[in-house]
C-alpha cells in the first residue's frame, strides 16, 4: 500500500512542483473517502492539482466552472422529453463521474451550492422520484477564491463541514518556480501523466485505510484535542463529532501513505490543519493553519 | 476499556500444568495411588489436546468419568464426606475440569481452585516444612495467573516467575499484618475433620506387655516443656500419665470413675517448678504434668490419683501454662477400699510370684524392706533391658520373673507392682513418659514418645504413695540419661533419638527449636494471644470488642485510601511503559533536549536525533519502539522488555 501511495505522489509531483505535502494531503483526504476543498487566489493551480490527481488516480474526471448563473440542473442532469418514443430520457449532468472538480464554488449561488453539497453527502442523485446512484469512487474537488473577493458567495459553516479536507496551496518556492517557468506551465504535460492506480485499486486503499490501528493511547489524545476546543474560550464552536470522525480517518490515511499500520499523535497533527482549519472559528479571526498551530501546541499528548 | 484477550496459550497451559502439578505433589502422599495416577493420565491427556495430538473429550466421554470418579472416591474412602475423601473428591474433580478448559475464564477458576486446594495441605500437617514448600504451587500459580491476564499472549517463562515473586514479596507485608492483627475466633488455626485423627500415637488407658516398648519406636514428639529457671535433672522429671489400678492378669487398667471422688491428701515442700507444656495432638484426654502437679491448666480436670484430664480429647495443639512441685507427699492415709483396689491379685495364677511374696513376708520384713528386696533383686539377677522382650506365657508374671528375664519398662512395672501386692503392700502402676531431651538451642525440653515409660507406687504408712521406679533397678541410664543411652546398640530406635552423629543432632536441635516457634507463635497464635500481643502494644488491655471496631476502621481506612488513588490515577493514567519512556525523555532532557508536551514521539525522535547525531540511531530506535508499543496493535511483553534494554542503555551524553 505504502509504495502505491508513494508512486502516486511522485507522479504527481512531476506536474505540481514542490508542493509535495499539499498533494499528500489531497491524497489522504481522497483516501479517507472524504472530499476535497482547495482554496486560493486565482492561478495558483489548483485546477491542476484536481486534474493531476484524476489522471494518476485512473479516474473519470469532469470539470464544472461555477458561475452565478449556474443551475442544479446543470450540475445533476435534466429529463428531456424524447419525441420519437415519447418518453422522458435522463441525461446525466457531469457530476455522474468519479472526480468531479467544482471550480470557484464560491461563485455559484447558495441553491446550486447546495445541490452539490446533497450529492457530495450522498453519492446519488435523486431527481423526479428516481434515485440514481454515482460511480464509485466519487469525490469532489472543489476550489473556492478567497472569500473576500468580489461576486462570491460564501460557503456557510455547515456546508464547509461536509468537506473533509481544506488545503491551501500558496506560492511555490523559488526553484520550483523556476522550473516551472522554464516549462510551459506544467499543465501540458497532465495528459501526458500514466494513471499509477485504477478504481478497483483505489476502493481497495481506501479500505485499507479503515484497517489502521487506531489505539486508546491515540483516540484519548484525539479526545483531548476535540475537548481543547470545545471548552476553550478561543473557539466560537469546538469541532463536531463529524470532524472527530474527519480527523480519525484522515490520520488514519495518513498512517497509512508513511507505511504503518497504525496511527500516531504525528498524523493527527499533520492532518489538523487541513481536517480542522475550515472547521473552526475563532473569535478573532486568524489564519487556518495559526488557528491549527495554536490548537496543537495548546493540548498535551496523553 | 478492557483489551480484548486471547485464548489461553500453549505456555499458559504449560504454566496451569506444572502449577496443578506441584499443588497435587503435595497431596500425592495421602492420596489413594489410583487417584495420583489418574491426575497423572489427565495432565497428559490435556497436555496432548494442548499440542494438538488429541481433540478435546466430548460429553459423553466425560460425563461417564466424572461419575467413575466420584463413585471411586467413595468406594476408597467410605464416602464423599470428611477430610480424605473431600481433598480427593476435589483433586479429581479439577483434574477432570482441566479437560474442557479451554477459556481464559476457565484457567482462572482452576488457578483459583488450586490455591484452595494448596491450602488444604494444611488440613494433613501444619509444620513449617509444609508451609515453606507451599511457596512453590503459590508462586507457579500467580505467574499462571500473570501468563493468564496479559493482553499480549505469551510471555515466556522468566517474566512471570520474576512477577509473581515480586508481588507475593508485596504481599508479604499485608499478609502478616493481617495475620497479627485479624481478629481470631477462639478454636485452632486449623481445625480439621474427624477422620483426621486416626492414627495418632501416644499413651492409652490401660497397659499390657508392649505396648509401650511400641509406643518406644517412635519418635514422633509427645510433648515440649519449657521451664521457668533451670530444667530439673532428667531423673526427676516424672511425666504423670494414667494411674492403672486394675490387673486382669494380663493388662492394667484404670479404675472405674475416679473423678468424682475427693483427692488424696498432697502436702508438698519446697519451691514448685514453673513450666509450661506445649501438647501434641493425640486425640486423648491425658494431660502431662510433672508428678505432682500444685496448679492445674485452666478447664482441666484432675482426678482423685492425680492424673490431669481435658474434658475433650486432645485434637488439636495445646500448650498450658503450670506447676509442680517435685517434693511432695501423698496420701499419708488410705481408706479401705482403695487399699482393696491396690491389693487386687488374681487367685491361682502367677504361683511363683505369689509364693516369693509369701515367703519375703513370712521372713518378716517391713514394706520399706521388701520395696528394697524386690529391686536388689531386680539389680543383682540377669534381669535385663530391652525393647524385644521375648513373648510370655501363661503366667505372663511369673514367665518373667523366673525365665525370660528380659523386659521393657512395662514389664518391670508390672511384675513390681504384682509382687507388692502378692506381699500386702497396696501398689498401682503410673504410666506416662520420663525424661526427655533437653534442646540446647532454644532452652526446653522435647519428650517423645519413645520417652513414654511405666513405674510403680506403693502406699507406705506413714509416707503415703511413693513413687518407686524398677526399671531405674535394672537399668539406671534409662533414667539418667534417656531411652537412647540404656539400650544396647542392636535396638532399633528411631534416628532421631539416638545419640551418635553429633553434628545432625546439632542440626536436628536447632530445626526442632525452629518448630517449636512455629507451633508457639504460627500455629498457637491464638485470640488469647493476639489479645496479649495488642495489649502490649496497645498499653491497655483490649477485648476482641475493641480489635474488631479497629478493623473495621482500618478497613475503611484503607478503602478510602485506594478509591483516592485509583481516582486520581484516572488524571495521571502512567503505565509501565510511559514511566519507561519517561526515563528516556528525562536522560534527553539532561542533555538539553526537552520534549514539548504536544512533541509526537516520532518527532520527538528526530529532533533528537538531530541534536545528538552520535546517538541517533538509538533515539529512533527506542522512538519507533515506544510508538509501536504504545499506538501499534502488536505490542508484546518482549518489545517491552526490549524497550527496558534499550533505555537501560542509553546514555544521552
Amino acid at each position: 500500500m505504502h509504495h502505491i501511495t508513494q508512486k502516486i505522489i511522485q507522479a504527481a509531483g512531476q506536474v505540481i512542483l514542490g508542493k509535495e505535502q499539499q498533494i499528500r494531503l489531497a491524497l489522504a483526504c481522497i483516501l479517507a473517502r472524504g472530499h476535497l476543498l482547495i482554496e486560493d487566489l486565482p492561478g495558483m493551480g489548483k485546477t491542476t492539482l484536481a486534474h493531476t490527481l484524476a489522471q494518476v488516480l485512473g479516474l473519470d474526471f469532469r470539470r464544472i466552472q461555477f458561475t452565478s448563473d449556474l443551475l442544479p440542473a446543470d450540475i445533476l442532469g435534466v429529463s428531456v422529453y424524447d419525441r420519437n418514443n415519447s418518453v422522458f430520457k435522463f441525461h446525466p449532468g457531469p457530476v455522474f463521474t468519479n472526480v468531479l472538480l467544482a471550480d470557484e464554488v464560491n461563485r455559484a449561488t447558495p441553491k446550486t451550492q447546495s445541490a452539490l453539497l446533497e450529492v457530495m453527502e450522498e453519492g446519488q442523485v435523486t431527481l423526479e422520484g428516481e434515485t440514481r446512484p454515482l460511480p464509485k469512487p466519487f469525490f469532489v474537488i472543489a476550489t473556492q477564491n478567497p472569500t473576500h473577493h468580489i461576486g462570491t458567495f460564501p460557503l456557510p459553516e455547515s456546508q464547509l463541514d461536509r468537506f473533509l479536507m481544506r488545503i491551501q496551496l500558496g506560492y511555490p518556492d523559488a526553484d520550483s518556480e523556476r522550473s516551472l517557468l522554464k516549462s510551459n506551465g506544467g499543465r501540458g504535460s497532465i495528459s501526458g501523466l500514466q494513471a499509477c492506480v485504477d478504481g478497483r485499486q483505489l476502493l481497495e486503499l481506501q479500505q485499507a485505510v479503515d484497517a489502521i490501528h487506531i489505539s486508546d493511547a491515540l483516540l484519548d489524545y484525539l479526545q483531548a484535542l476535540l475537548n481543547y476546543t470545545r471548552n476553550s474560550p478561543r473557539y466560537t464552536a469546538g469541532l463536531s463529532p463529524r470532524a472527530g470522525l474527519a480527523l480519525k480517518q484522515c490520520a488514519q490515511a495518513w498512517a497509512m501513505m508513511q507505511g504503518r499500520d497504525f496511527a500516531l499523535p504525528e498524523d493527527v497533527q499533520a492532518v489538523l490543519p487541513g481536517v480542522a482549519g475550515h472547521r473552526l472559528q475563532t473569535a478573532s479571526g486568524t489564519d487556518m493553519h495559526d488557528v491549527a498551530a495554536e490548537l496543537l501546541a495548546a493540548v498535551t499528548i496523553p | 476499556m478492557i483489551p480484548a484477550i486471547q485464548r489461553p496459550t500453549l505456555t499458559d497451559i504449560r504454566w496451569l500444568l506444572v502449577s496443578l502439578g506441584l499443588v497435587m505433589a503435595l497431596h500425592v502422599a495421602h492420596l489413594a495411588l489410583w487417584v495420583s495416577a489418574a491426575i497423572v493420565m489427565l495432565g497428559l491427556w490435556r497436555y496432548a489436546i494442548a499440542i494438538g495430538k488429541l481433540d478435546f473429550p466430548r460429553l459423553m466421554i466425560l460425563l461417564p468419568l466424572t461419575v467413575l470418579g466420584g463413585l471411586g472416591i467413595m468406594l476408597t474412602y467410605h464416602g464423599l464426606f470428611g477430610r480424605d475423601a473431600s481433598v480427593a473428591l476435589l483433586v479429581i474433580m479439577l483434574s477432570l475440569k482441566l479437560m474442557e478448559t479451554n477459556s481464559r475464564r476457565d484457567f482462572m477458576l482452576l488457578t483459583f481452585l488450586s490455591y484452595f486446594l494448596t491450602t488444604t495441605a494444611f488440613l494433613f500437617n501444619q509444620s513449617v516444612v509444609v508451609g515453606l514448600v507451599m511457596l512453590l504451587p503459590i508462586i507457579c500459580l500467580t505467574a499462571t495467573l500473570v501468563g493468564i491476564s496479559h493482553p499480549n499472549g505469551s510471555l515466556g517463562w522468566r517474566h512471570p516467575l520474576r512477577l509473581s515473586g515480586i508481588m507475593l514479596a508485596q504481599a508479604a507485608p499485608v499478609m502478616l499484618a493481617l495475620f497479627l492483627l485479624f481478629p481470631r475466633v477462639p478454636g485452632p488455626l486449623w481445625g480439621v475433620p474427624q477422620d483426621s485423627y486416626r492414627g495418632m500415637t501416644g499413651l492409652s488407658d490401660s497397659m499390657e506387655p508392649g505396648n509401650i516398648s511400641q509406643l518406644s519406636l517412635s519418635g514422633a514428639i509427645a510433648f515440649r516443656a519449657e521451664f521457668k529457671g533451670e530444667i530439673p535433672k532428667l531423673s526427676q522429671l516424672y511425666w504423670r500419665g494414667p494411674v492403672l489400678w486394675h490387673f486382669d492378669g494380663r493388662s492394667w487398667r484404670m479404675s472405674s470413675n475416679r473423678l468424682n471422688l475427693p483427692r488424696e491428701m498432697l502436702r508438698v515442700q519446697g519451691a514448685p517448678t514453673l513450666y509450661s507444656v506445649t501438647l501434641e495432638p493425640h486425640n486423648r484426654n491425658i494431660l502431662l504434668m510433672l508428678d505432682m502437679p500444685t496448679s492445674l491448666p485452666s478447664n482441666a480436670l484432675l482426678t482423685r490419683d492425680y492424673q490431669v484430664q481435658s474434658r475433650e480429647p486432645v485434637r488439636t495443639r495445646i500448650r498450658y501454662d503450670v506447676s509442680s512441685n517435685l517434693n511432695y507427699t501423698l496420701a499419708a492415709r488410705l481408706d479401705g477400699h482403695e487399699r482393696e483396689l491396690a491389693l487386687q491379685t488374681i487367685d491361682g495364677e502367677n504361683p511363683r510370684a505369689q509364693a516369693l511374696a509369701e515367703q519375703w513376708v513370712s521372713s518378716g520384713k517391713s514394706p520399706e524392706q521388701i520395696v528394697q528386696t524386690a529391686l536388689t533383686m531386680f539389680r543383682e539377677q540377669p534381669f535385663s533391658y530391652t525393647l524385644s522382650p521375648p513373648l510370655l506365657g501363661a503366667n505372663p508374671i511369673d514367665d518373667f520373673l523366673f525365665n525370660t528375664r528380659s523386659g521393657f519398662c512395662e514389664h518391670y512395672a508390672s511384675s513390681f507392682t504384682y509382687l507388692m501386692r502378692a506381699a500386702g503392700i497396696p501398689a498401682r502402676v503410673v504410666t506416662g513418659y520420663q525424661g526427655g531431651e533437653v534442646n540446647s538451642v532454644g532452652n526446653y525440653l522435647i519428650v517423645r514418645q519413645s520417652d513414654a515409660h511405666a513405674w510403680s507406687e506403693v502406699w507406705l504408712e506413714g509416707r503415703g504413695w511413693t513413687r518407686v521406679d524398677p526399671t531405674a533397678a535394672v537399668s539406671p541410664l534409662r533414667i539418667e540419661s534417656g531411652i537412647a543411652a540404656a539400650l544396647p546398640e542392636s535396638n532399633a530406635l528411631p534416628i532421631l533419638s539416638r545419640r551418635d552423629f553429633p553434628l545432625l543432632r546439632k542440626l536436628y536441635l536447632s530445626w526442632d527449636a525452629v518448630n517449636n516457634n512455629w507451633n508457639q507463635w504460627v500455629l498457637g497464635y491464638d485470640q488469647q494471644r493476639q489479645l496479649d500481643l495488642l495489649s502490649r502494644l496497645a498499653g491497655n488491655r483490649l477485648s476482641w470488642q475493641d480489635l474488631t471496631i479497629g478493623m473495621m476502621l482500618a478497613v475503611g481506612v484503607i478503602g478510602l485510601a485506594i478509591g483516592l488513588a485509583m481516582l486520581r490515577g484516572k488524571q495521571i493514567k502512567t503505565d509501565k511503559l510511559q514511566r519507561l519512556y519517561a526515563k528516556f525523555l528525562s536522560k534527553l532532557e539532561s542533555a538539553g533536549i526537552k520534549r514539548a508536551s504536544h512533541e509526537g514521539p516520532l518527532d520527538f525522535g528526530q529532533r533528537a536525533a538531530a541534536r545528538l547525531p552520535h546517538k541517533a540511531q538509538a533515539i529512533s530506535q527506542i522512538s519507533g519502539l515506544y510508538a509501536d508499543l504504545r499506538y501499534g496493535s502488536k505490542a508484546s511483553a518482549q518489545a517491552l522488555e526490549r524497550l527496558r534494554n534499550l533505555i537501560k542503555g542509553f546514555k544521552a551524553s
